[in-house]
């Protein structure tokens, strides 16, 4: 039963007419209101994941639900067609069950925070956002466990619940929530800067309103999901074909020895309606791998990947989800059955990123960007210090950005929008921590006209014993290149302990004891290469050896001969170029690197892991198509 | 459709003038005179102050990017000759300049060699691995070049842990080994930033003795000094932002010296520091990432001394340029300072006034995407070359400045008659634009106005509502160039009156250099929780920040009996990222101790942010700060009239507002008399900036000169 809109006024709106400029002037209110939203939350969260690294959303959506401002599309569609109870003015709802709001949030760790806006009786808003908060309780500290059977060993399950009750604070709520975190202190504080940010965002609207009334804000939202609605469809017809596109890529593992999943979508366009297909995605992992995947969510993507790719001048919201058609097979990676076990679902919710760039690039490959968003790093450090008292990390990192048409993707940089790295500093000051190293890794970027970032490589040595837990993907199959530029490195960790023995981590690994004086060596992976890395200036090699982002070594890749005084040898250069491209033949749109048979054969050699074993799906858990 | 009329010519001055406050006359008596200058883009703006009697003179001389003290010193010599006085009669000269701001702009500061702890060379490479914009943003984002470079960049061993406690030893011949790199590669100066050395500097002050031994010549900044604060990459950036414009700005300030000392000019040289403060010269050549705002500081420091005059305390301002704007907030007679200044690509940490800019003025281009038909103005702007189509220097894009001919809100001709405007240009522009909407050129005119008064009004949102404040409860007051065309327009949005228009609204940031006073600064890191720390303990630590603060401005010639002490202290819930900077007041401190600065910092946050928390409280930096004596420059009134601006109406006019054409009138600024009343609409002219009032408002011209609008 879909949620009852409880309104005091029930005149509908009138239909206004606005001028473009009271328009313009509209949208800009709405996005400064969401700019607002975010230095709210930035300022009071007390969380490192959410005050330094800014793991957050906001967004603003309409009286149904359609988001006008935001980034990853509105959370609220799903959680209206499900939501049994009424909304009413005042109320704030709290949810992070991604079962009851059909993956708008997609693991429990997210708290989505949903705020009504009312004027004058009736619903014409809604402010909404959703962040990562760092423990919501479950059998592992950080609330991630890389071996989760069901979603009932990741921690608390939130439905959606009033934690606003007509403007009432309900504080059994608040503290039934809290109790369940590690660090509940952090939760309250990361919650009520959630919701301040929503208030904020419920002010805003309502100034709107005083000011244009709310008849005009009404329309004047229709209008610009409409104006969307416009731009799209130009962009699809022109941009997609009616020919099918197909592109796969891979999980490495699900943090229990099984791998790799393979993710799948094909794309066509039948008349201004494009099709994604995820038919061919392997079936949902008995691991905490999966990712449940909001169609909407999904829309969204595309329709930012599209315009940043084709048009970056195009604004996005909502206004285009019925020219897109998106299709996820049931009891897929991408749409587990309840209770599959979600909370590792940042590797897929990375490789869908690649996924969607090679489809909607490889019909045009100066457009076409290499892999690098592949996953998201988290390190988790837990533990007593010396006085007794607990602490708790949740750390996310960054590998390379890939080989981009305009340019060398930046080293250690994030693909997340508005994330941050941790200062170091900060890292020492609140942890029991000394950070050793924190550098790019060089040659770890792919060879290409344009190099993929650099991964980090960054040492810590702990100075209290504690528990450390590692997320992380791109370990076994690499990021690809294109147009003929090489993968990127891939990943590893390895533990150094104090005797100076070694231990090589696995990429998705819980309850790993440290002692006082161990050292963690963690290396993300590079982004892949962009274009013919023999066009590649030979100067340009030469000064990246002498800012130490190359090797003399790594110079080879690129066909360019350093001397000892680190000059680039003019004449080696040119034979070791001309006999390059005598043994590869042509250069290809998309390089994989070697074969998953190949990788796996050479896996315990080049990694010092097993490989991973091909997954195997119990009865007849092979996915349906939807409907 | 007529709407236009060619007016005679309003104002006598030449476009570069120097023109004599209609009341002054009188005597040359040495040194009690206050010269205040600002370089800015296009103009260089003067205004001589006689300290004895308020009498000021004023001039505007076209700038000389090249060598901006070229068109100080000539301006300097104009108005002294004007005022009839020679240069050594000057007692203080106060300058606003955007020399440091330049050169990082356009990227001409010098070559800075950056030394790390073993493990950080890539701290400027990898920054905050932040990239700016939206999801898949890194698509098309351009990644700034690094202003220290990488291959200029080298490491040390040696090691300082997060209690200041030294972990590892330096190696003095590492260091000799790494400067030598840094020599050989021919560094203009140079930046130290080692790990924790917010906590303890003394390896960076060894690093920085053995800089001055092999590299005798180059100026060595250190992190330590310049930001002792945590986060390694802002404080890395804000040392190296120093460094980058150390050698042009320590150049500059000592050409400027040298010339006016050869003009005779023997009273104090100062410079106006981001944060609202004067410092004298040569030290701000030391530490120049304090000048970044100094120019737009020096509009806020005119606009608080205006608003005292006409007996306000709660100010929005409005400064309006070719390429930006500019916007402020003073509370209670005090400007909000912030702990962040940003220029261009550049945020480092250093205290300013919290002033805003957005790409939004006279020069912002008016376009219409081909996909969407919306109608943008801005960011790109038509600078001063070509500058608009109405300028007739070859600019062929629809501007602001454009619009407002269009309107009729900018008469024919600007600066008094020099330059005359294409207004059939002008509209030619913008009926491109109403073209691609579809719309009147009128519509089309008056639509880019509104939209660049929105992007004004966000701007001034963020400043006011977005931090607790009512903008009802503030004035607004326009100025620069093109602030007094907005400023009635930007004001009925924010519902904030009176709207006040200063006299000389053109050169009010030269008046702010002349009118603001000495200011030293002394800060530490604190970093402690309520209950590690004691009343005790926070005081003598003031104590010892306030005898710093006091050598310094005593150093400056300041008298102790003339000195104001403040104290401030950061304080946050344990664990934010954000600090709320709180003053302290040692009476209080002393009977209440930290507990009372803890509950003004919970009211102060739940103002803020509608919500309080038990977390405990940090002290996260302390804060001194000496403030020389406050300029009594007096205000002047200008002579009574009967409440009738007729004496200065140039003309009858026209303008195109509220959906149709009114009737309006022109009036001469100078003709106005203290009390007159003009009913809007109508367009005020003087020789630096037009006004423009709106139908439905009502200016009033106050005792000194000042025009408020308020709702007729």
């Amino acid at each position: 039963m879909p949620a009852k809109i409880v309104e005091t006024n029930d005149a509908p709106f009138n239909p206004v007419d606005i001028d473009p400029v009271s328009l313009d002037i509209i949208e800009n209110a709405l996005r400064n209101a969401r700019v607002e939203m975010d230095a709210t939350l930035f300022r009071t969260a007390l969380s490192p994941g959410i005050r330094e690294q800014g793991d957050a959303f906001p967004m603003i959506a309409d009286a149904k639900g359609r988001m006008v401002v935001g980034q990853f599309g509105s959370f609220l569609d799903g959680f209206l067609r499900g939501y049994d109870g009424t909304i009413e003015e005042g109320d704030i709802i709290l949810l992070n069950d991604p079962y009851a709001c059909e993956g708008a949030v997609s693991h429990l760790s997210d708290q989505l925070v949903i705020a009504p806006v009312f004027f004058n009786g009736r619903l014409i808003a809604w402010g909404a956002m959703f962040g990562h908060m760092t423990d919501v309780g479950g059998k592992v500290p950080g609330s991630l466990p890389t071996d989760a059977s069901s979603i009932f060993e990741e921690g608390m399950r939130l439905p959606p619940v009033k934690l606003y009750r007509k403007g009432e604070l309900q504080e059994d709520i608040l503290r039934i929530a809290c109790n369940q975190s590690r660090m509940s202190e952090w939760y309250r504080a990361d919650l009520h800067a959630v919701v301040a940010a929503c208030k904020v965002a419920g002010r805003a609207v309502q100034e709107i309103c005083e000011r244009f009334g709310d008849d005009t804000l009404n329309a004047a939202m229709e209008q610009l999901l409409a104006r969307n609605h416009r731009a799209m469809r130009e962009l699809i017809t022109t941009q997609i074909g009616e020919e099918k596109v197909s592109f796969e890529d891979y999980l490495c593992d699900d943090g229990r020895g099984a791998g790799p999943f393979k993710i799948k979508c094909t794309m066509w366009r039948e008349g201004d309606k494009v099709i994604l297909d995820f038919e061919g995605t392997d079936p949902q992992s008995d691991s905490s791998i999966n990712f449940y995947l909001n169609e909407n969510m999904f829309k969204m993507f595309f329709g930012i990947y599209m315009i940043m790719v084709f048009d970056p001048q195009v604004l996005v919201n909502d206004g285009f989800y019925d020219l897109v058609d998106v299709r996820i097979p049931e009891g897929s990676l991408l749409k587990p059955k309840f209770p599959a076990a979600l909370s590792c679902r940042t590797h897929a919710l990375g490789r869908i990123f690649d996924v969607l760039g090679a489809l909607l690039g490889q019909k045009t490959p100066d457009f076409l960007n290499a892999a690098g968003f592949s996953s998201s790093p988290h390190l988790m450090f837990s533990g007593h210090d010396k006085t007794g008292e607990w602490f708790q990390l949740f750390q996310i990192g960054f590998g390379g950005i890939p080989g981009r048409p305009m340019g060398d993707g930046p080293d250690g940089h994030s693909l997340w929008p508005g994330f941050t790295n941790v200062p170091n500093e900060f890292l020492e000051r609140y942890f029991p921590m000394i950070i050793e190293r924190y550098e790019s890794e060089p040659d770890s970027g792919g060879a290409g006209l344009h190099r993929g970032g650099n991964g980090i490589n960054m040492v810590y040595r702990f100075t209290e014993a504690g528990t450390i837990s590692i997320h992380d993907d791109r370990w076994f199959i690499p990021p690809w290149g294109v147009n003929g530029g090489e993968p990127g490195a891939r990943s590893w960790k390895k533990l150094i302990r104090q005797d100076g023995s070694e231990q090589i981590l696995g990429s998705k690994i819980d309850d790993v004891k440290v002692e006082a004086g161990d050292r963690l060596q963690y290396v993300t992976w590079g982004g892949g290469g962009w274009g013919d890395p023999l066009d590649r200036a030979p100067d340009l090699i030469e000064l990246e050896i002498q800012q130490g982002l190359l090797t003399a070594d790594g110079a080879k890749r690129y066909g360019v001969v350093v001397d000892a005084d680190g000059k680039a040898n003019p004449d080696a250069t040119a034979s070791l170029r001309a006999q390059i491209k005598a043994d590869r033949g042509e250069a290809k749109l998309f390089d994989f690197g070697p074969t998953i048979e190949e990788l796996r054969a050479s896996c315990e050699t080049d990694t010092g892991l097993k490989a991973p074993v091909q997954p195997v799906w119990r009865g007849a858990a092979k996915p349906v198509a939807a409907e | 459709m007529k709407i236009f009329g060619r007016g005679k010519k309003q104002d006598e001055d030449a476009g570069v003038a120097v023109r004599q406050d209609p009341a002054a006359s009188g005597t040359v008596e040495a040194g009690l005179y206050r010269l205040g200058v600002d370089v800015g883009g296009t103009f260089t703006d003067l205004l001589l102050f006689d300290e004895r009697d308020g009498r000021f003179w004023r001039a505007k001389v076209p700038s000389t990017p090249h060598d901006p003290s070229k068109a100080v010193i000539s301006g300097t010599r104009r108005i002294c000759a004007e005022a009839g006085i020679p240069e050594s009669a000057i007692r203080y000269f106060l300058h606003g300049t955007t020399v440091a701001t330049n050169a990082v702009l356009e990227g001409k500061g010098a070559s800075v060699g950056l030394i790390v702890t073993d493990g950080y060379r890539q701290v400027m490479q990898i920054a905050r691995s932040l990239v700016p914009g939206g999801l898949a943003a890194w698509i098309i984002w351009p990644k700034p070049e690094p202003m220290a470079k990488l291959e200029n960049t080298v490491e040390i061993t040696g090691r300082m842990n997060a209690q200041g406690e030294e972990i590892a030893p330096l190696d003095e011949a590492n260091i000799r080994a790494q400067l030598d790199v840094l020599k050989a590669r021919g560094v203009e100066a140079i930046t130290v930033c080692l790990m924790n050395s917010y906590l303890n500097g003394a390896h960076e002050q060894v690093v920085g003795r053995l800089a001055a031994d092999i590299l005798p010549e180059v100026p060595v900044s250190l992190s330590s000094d310049i930001l002792p604060e945590m986060q390694e990459y802002e404080r890395a950036l804000t040392t190296v932002a120093n460094s980058a414009v150390r050698p042009v700005v320590g150049k500059y300030v000592d050409n400027l010296a040298s010339e006016l000392r050869g003009l005779g000019m023997e009273g104090r040289i100062s410079l106006l520091r981001s944060d609202g403060g004067l410092m004298a010269a040569d030290k701000a050549a030391e530490a120049p990432v304090n000048l970044l705002m100094s120019g737009p500081a020096g509009g806020v420091a005119g606009a608080l001394w205006v608003a005292k005059h006409a007996g306000l305390e709660n100010i929005l301002t409005l400064d309006v340029g070719g390429t930006s704007t500019d916007v402020a907030l003073i509370e209670k007679g005090e400007p909000r300072l912030v702990r962040d200044t940003s220029v261009g690509d550049l945020s480092v940490r250093v205290s300013s006034l919290d002033v805003k800019t957005v790409g939004a003025g006279g020069g912002s281009i008016a376009h219409v995407p081909d996909l969407t038909k919306a109608l943008r103005v801005g960011p790109e702007s038509a600078g001063a070359m070509p500058g608009p189509v109405a300028y007739g220097r070859g600019g062929e894009l629809p501007t602001v400045t454009d619009a407002n001919v269009v309107l009729g809100y900018l008469p024919d001709s600007l600066i008094g008659g020099e330059m005359t405007l294409d207004r059939e240009g002008a509209k030619q522009s913008v009926q491109g634009i109403a073209d691609a909407l579809g719309i009147d050129l009128y519509e089309a005119a008056r639509g880019i106005i509104d939209i660049v008064n929105e992007n004004m009004f966000g701007a001034l949102r963020m400043i006011s509502v977005q931090q607790g404040y009512d903008p009802r409860e503030f004035a607004l007051m326009g100025f620069g160039g093109a602030g007094p065309l907005h400023a009635n327009a930007v004001g009925r949005l924010m519902g904030s009156y009176p709207v006040i228009i200063p006299n000389s609204p053109g050169v009010l940031c030269a008046l702010g250099d002349a009118s603001t006073r000495m200011r030293a600064e002394a800060a530490r890191s604190f970093s402690k929780r309520r209950s590690q720390t004691s009343d005790e303990e926070v005081k003598a630590a003031f104590e010892t920040l306030a005898i710093q603060v006091t050598r310094e401005l005593a150093a400056e010639g300041v008298a102790p009996e003339d000195m104001l002490i403040r104290y401030e202290m950061d304080v946050r819930y344990y664990g934010q990222a954000f600090e709320v900077p709180m003053m302290v007041d040692m009476a209080s401190l002393g009977a209440d101790g930290i507990a009372a600065i803890a509950s003004a910092f919970d009211a102060e946050h739940h103002r803020l942010f509608t919500f309080n928390m038990e977390t405990e409280h940090e002290l996260v930096n302390l804060r001194t700060v000496a403030l020389g004596k406050e300029q009594a420059i007096p205000a002047r009134e200008i002579a009574k009239g009967n409440g009738s601006p007729d004496a200065a109406k140039v003309r009858d006019h026209e303008v195109w507002m509220d959906g149709g054409v009114k009737p309006a009138a022109i009036y001469d600024r100078a003709g106005l008399r203290a009390g007159d009343q003009i009913v809007g609409p109508a367009v005020i002219t003087e020789m630096d900036s037009t006004t423009l009032l709106l139908s439905g408002d009502v200016a009033t011209v106050d005792a000194f000169g000042n025009i408020l609008i308020t709702p007729a």
